[in-house]
C-alpha cells in the first residue's frame, strides 16, 4: 500500500472484530539497520550535497581557480587520482565479494574478505594523504585559493566517512569472532556493501567536481542557478 | 528478526546502579537523562536573559555587565534554548520516553545507540558550557553566528568561545543524528501489532516528522560549522571575504558572507518546525484528552504536519531579506511563508474546535495547552506581517522579531512542554504535581510572559534596535520606550522566578506527593495502559499490547466510560446503550 493510500485511512472507523486488516496481515519484515542505513545515506547525501552547493556558489567569486583545464594544473591529468580511485573501487569489489561467499557459506574466505577490504580502504586513504602532500608541494596549499580548499575539504570528510565505515566494521568481525550464524553475519556485511558502495560513488562524484575545467563548473553552478 | 525476538532481547535487565541509572539502556532513563540535562543548561539560559534584561531595564547600573558580556549574554542564551534547551527536551526527553510507549514497543530499537546519543549530546553540553571559563568567555557573535564578525578580533569569544561553540555543534550534531535514527527506525518498525500509522497518536506524527526533518536540516549547520571552523583555525576563505579588520589587512580573499547565512537558515527555519511539530503533537493529544472529545480532523492533522514539515524547507530566506537579496527570491520566499500558514492555521482552527463543546477539564495541563493556543495565535500572526518582505524591512531589526519569536517558538513550546510535564508526569514518577502550586506556577508565567513579550512588539514598531547593549541618545525614541523597558524586566525576572515554583513543585511532589493513578487522566494512548506504574524495563510484562483503534475514543456514544483505551477490543467495551454504541460506528 503506497503512503497516500495509508494518509487516506480513517482511523475513526471501528473495524468489526475479526476483520480488523491491521490485525489479519502478516507481520512485516523487520529489519531496522537496513532502515536506520538508508536514512543514514540521506543524511550523508544532504551533506555531501549542500558542500557541494557551496563550492559551486563559491565558484562564481573572482578568486576561484579551477585546479583543472589547464596544463599546468595540477589535476589536469589526474593519474595519481585514477590509482586511487581503483584502489576504492577495489575495495568495494572485495566487500562485495565477501557477500558472496558468505552466500556460498565459505566463512574464513568471507572474513578474509573483509580484512582485505577494510586494507584496501586504508591504503586509499593514505593515497588520498600523499595527494594532499604532493598538492602542498606544489604549491596549492589549504588556503591557496578556494578550490584547493574544497578538495582537501570534501576529501577529509569522505575519509572520515570511510574511518567511521572502518569503526563499523568492529560489529562484523564481533559476529565472525563469536561465530554467529551465517544469516546474521550475512545482514551485517550486506549494510556494509551498501556503504562502501555509496560512499565510492560519492568518490566519483567529488572526482569528477575537483577535476573539472573552470567551464565545466561555471556551467553546473548556472544549472543550479548561481 | 521479529518482535519476539526484540522482547526476548530486552528482557537483559540491568542489574547494577551504573547499569541502570548511569549507562543505562532503557529509554525512560536516558529520557530523564536527556530531561535533566536539558533543564539544567536552560536554567542557565534562563539566568542569562535575566541578566539581559537587567541592563535593558535599568541601563549602566550593574558593573558585571558590559557590551562584550552582554552580547556573550544574548548569543549564548539563544544558542541554548533553541537547541541544547528545546530540542534535546522535546525530542530527546519526551520522544524517547513516549515512542516506545505510545507505540507499544519495549524499547527503542538501537538501545545502545540510544545510551550514546545522550552522553555524546551530555559531552556537547560540557564543551558549551566550557566557554564560560576559557579567555575571551563564551562567543558573542549572536545566536546565527554571522562570519565575517563571528571570527575576527572585536568580537567577545572570537579566539575560543566560537570555536568550543562550532565543536559543541558538531558533537550535538552527532548526538541527533545517533538519537534520530533511532526514533525514525523505532517507529517505522518496531509498533505492535494493530498500531498502523494513522493509528498512532499526534504525538508520534510529531516526533517522526520532526525528527526525519532534523536528519535532513542538521547537515547544512554541520557544513557551515565545519567550513567556519577552517576558515577561524586554517585561514581558509569559504566565508570570509577580503577584509581590514582593526587597520589590518587579513589574510582572507572573496569568500561570501551570505553563503553562511543559506546554509545557516535553511538549518535555521525547519529548527523552528523541527522544535514546534513535536509540540504540535503533544497539544493536541493533550486537548483531546483534557476535553473529552476526539481531536477534530485527526487526518487533517497529521496531513499538516507532514504539509509543514515539507514546506519549512523552502522558506528559509526570509530570514534574509535585510541581507538582500533578487527581487524575485523575495517574493519567492514571502510567497511560501505565507503558505505554511495555511496548514499552521488548519492546526489552530482544529484544536479549537476540539474544545468545541467538549467536556472541558480545566487540569494543569489543560491550562497550559490553552495558554499555548493563545501564545502561538499570537506569534504566528505576527509572523504573518515578518513574512512580507516590505513590513520586515523596516522591523528586521527592532524589538517586533524579539517579541514575534520570543512568542511563537519561545513561549509556546515552553508551555506545550510545561503542559507535557504536568501531563507526564504521574506516568514517569507515580505521583501528582501539586495542584495549587502548578496553578500559581501556570498563572504567573502565561501573565508574566505576555507582559514581556507583548510590549516587545510596540518597542519595535517605535524601532527600538534589538542587540543593542544601550540605547545612549537616540532621539526618535521616547523616554517612555525606557519606562516601558524596565517594566518589561520586572515582569521578566517575576517569570523567571516564578519557575523555582515548578522546580519545588517537582521536589516536593517527588518526595510525598499524592500517589498517582495509573491513568489519572482516563487516557486513550498505550502509555497509560502499562501493568506497572511507572512502567517496569520493559513496559509491557510478558505480553506485548494489541491496538484495535486510533487514539481519540472519547465520550463514544453508549459507552459506559468516556474513553476507550487503544488496546481494548469492541467486545470488551462496557456498554449502557447498544443501539447508540453501534451507531457511533464501534
Amino acid at each position: 500500500m503506497s503512503i497516500f493510500a495509508k494518509l487516506m485511512e480513517k482511523p475513526w472507523l471501528a473495524q468489526p472484530e475479526g476483520t480488523d486488516p491491521a490485525l489479519l496481515k502478516e507481520a512485516p519484515s523487520y529489519w531496522p539497520a537496513r532502515t536506520a542505513l538508508r536514512f543514514l545515506l540521506v543524511t550523508i547525501t544532504v551533506i555531501f550535497s549542500l558542500f557541494i552547493m557551496t563550492l559551486l556558489g563559491r565558484s562564481q567569486l573572482g578568486d576561484f581557480h579551477a585546479l583543472a583545464g589547464e596544463p599546468w594544473l595540477p589535476f589536469d591529468q589526474p593519474t595519481q587520482l585514477w590509482w586511487n580511485t581503483s584502489i576504492l573501487l577495489a575495495s568495494s569489489v572485495v566487500m562485495h565479494a565477501a557477500l558472496l561467499l558468505l552466500r556460498q557459506q565459505k566463512l574464513q574466505a568471507a572474513a578474509l574478505a573483509v580484512v582485505g577490504s577494510a586494507f584496501l580502504i586504508l591504503m586509499f586513504l593514505l593515497a588520498q594523504f600523499a595527494i594532499w602532500q604532493q598538492l602542498d608541494t606544489a604549491g596549492f596549499g589549504m588556503t591557496t585559493n578556494p578550490a584547493s580548499s574544497y578538495f582537501y575539504l570534501l576529501t577529509a570528510v569522505h575519509g572520515a566517512h570511510l574511518l567511521g565505515g572502518l569503526i563499523a566494521l568492529i560489529w562484523v568481525f564481533k559476529r565472525f569472532w563469536q561465530q554467529q550464524s551465517v544469516a546474521r553475519i550475512e545482514a551485517i556485511v550486506r549494510l556494509c556493501v551498501t556503504y562502501w558502495h555509496y560512499l565510492f560513488v560519492v568518490w566519483l562524484v567529488l572526482f569528477a567536481l575537483m577535476t573539472s575545467s573552470s567551464s565545466t563548473i561555471d556551467s553546473l553552478a548556472a544549472l543550479c542557478g548561481f | 528478526m521479529t518482535q519476539s525476538a526484540i522482547a526476548s532481547h530486552d528482557e537483559h535487565h540491568p542489574t547494577s546502579f551504573v547499569s541502570k541509572y548511569i549507562w543505562s539502556q532503557d529509554h525512560k532513563v536516558i529520557a530523564i537523562q536527556y530531561s535533566i540535562t536539558a533543564i539544567m543548561v536552560g536554567l542557565v539560559a534562563l539566568v542569562l536573559s535575566g541578566l539581559m534584561r537587567l541592563q535593558l531595564g535599568f541601563p549602566d547600573q550593574f558593573s558585571f555587565i558590559d557590551p562584550s558580556s552582554y552580547l556573550q549574554f544574548v548569543t549564548m542564551h539563544g544558542m541554548i534554548m533553541v537547541v541544547y534547551l528545546l530540542t534535546a527536551l522535546l525530542l530527546g526527553g519526551f520522544g524517547n520516553y513516549l515512542i516506545p510507549l505510545m507505540i507499544g514497543a519495549r524499547d527503542m530499537v538501537f538501545p545502545v545507540l540510544n545510551m550514546l546519543s545522550f552522553w555524546t549530546y551530555f559531552l556537547s553540553v560540557l564543551v558549551l558550557l566550557a566557554s564560560f571559563f576559557v579567555p575571551g568567555g563564551p562567543t558573542g557573535a549572536g545566536w546565527t553566528m554571522y562570519p565575517p564578525q563571528a571570527i575576527l578580533p572585536g568580537t567577545p569569544g572570537a579566539d575560543w568561545g566560537i570555536l568550543l561553540m562550532l565543536i559543541s555543534l558538531g558533537i550535538f550534531i552527532v548526538a541527533f543524528t545517533m538519537g534520530g535514527l533511532n526514533y525514525v527506525c523505532t517507529i517505522l518498525q518496531a509498533r505492535t501489532k494493530g498500531m498502523t500509522l494513522m493509528r498512532m497518536p499526534l504525538t508520534i506524527w510529531g516526533i517522526f516528522v520532526a525528527t526525519v526533518m532534523g536528519l535532513l536540516a542538521f547537515p547544512a549547520l554541520l557544513v557551515s560549522a565545519i567550513m567556519m571552523f577552517m576558515d577561524k583555525v586554517v585561514g581558509t576563505s569559504f566565508f570570509m571575504p577580503a577584509i581590514i579588520s582593526l587597520g589590518e589587512t587579513l589574510d582572507h580573499t572573496g569568500g561570501s558572507p551570505i553563503l553562511f547565512q543559506h546554509l545557516f537558515w535553511f538549518f535555521g527555519h525547519p529548527e523552528v518546525y523541527i522544535v514546534a511539530l513535536p509540540a504540535f503533537g503533544i497539544v493536541s493529544d493533550i486537548l483531546a484528552t483534557h476535553a473529552r472529545k476526539n481531536i477534530f480532523g485527526y487526518r487533517m492533522m497529521v496531513w499538516a504536519i507532514v504539509g509543514i514539515g515539507l514546506l519549512s524547507f523552502v522558506v528559509w530566506a526570509h530570514h534574509m531579506y535585510v541581507s538582500g537579496m533578487n527581487p524575485f527570491f523575495g517574493f519567492f520566499f514571502a510567497t511560501t511563508t505565507l503558505i505554511i500558514a495555511v496548514p499552521t492555521a488548519l492546526k489552530v482552527y482544529n484544536w479549537v474546535l476540539t474544545l468545541w463543546k467538549g467536556n472541558i477539564h480545566l487540569t494543569l495541563p489543560m491550562l497550559f495547552a490553552i495558554g499555548f493556543i493563545f501564545t502561538f495565535i499570537h506569534g504566528g500572526l505576527s509572523g504573518l506581517f515578518l513574512g512580507n518582505v516590505v513590513i520586515d524591512l523596516p522591523l528586521s531589526d527592532t524589538y517586533f522579531v524579539v517579541g514575534h519569536f520570543h512568542m511563537v517558538m519561545g513561549l509556546s513550546p515552553i508551555l506545550v512542554l510545561y503542559a507535557a510535564i504536568y501531563h507526564w508526569f504521574p506516568k514517569v514518577s507515580g505521583k501528582m504535581l501539586h495542584e495549587r502550586l502548578g496553578r500559581i506556577h501556570f498563572w504567573v508565567t502565561l501573565i508574566g510572559a505576555y507582559l514581556v513579550f507583548l510590549p516587545m512588539h510596540y518597542l519595535g514598531m517605535l524601532g527600538l534596535p534589538r542587540r543593542y547593549f544601550g540605547m545612549g541618545g537616540t532621539e526618535f525614541i521616547p523616554d517612555s520606550a525606557q519606562a516601558l523597558n524596565a517594566n518589561i524586566t520586572i515582569a521578566a525576572l517575576v517569570v523567571a522566578l516564578a519557575q523555582l515554583i515548578f522546580i519545588a513543585n517537582v521536589i516536593i511532589s517527588l518526595r510525598s506527593g499524592k500517589k498517582a493513578e495509573p491513568n489519572p487522566w482516563g487516557a486513550t494512548t498505550l502509555e497509560w495502559q502499562t501493568p506497572e506504574n511507572p512502567p517496569g524495563h520493559g513496559n509491557w510484562g510478558p505480553e506485548a499490547p494489541v491496538v484495535y483503534r486510533w487514539a481519540y475514543d472519547f465520550s463514544v456514544p453508549g459507552a459506559k466510560q468516556d474513553f476507550i483505551p487503544q488496546n481494548v477490543p469492541n467486545s470488551a467495551v462496557e456498554v449502557t446503550d447498544a443501539a447508540a454504541f453501534a451507531e457511533a460506528g464501534k
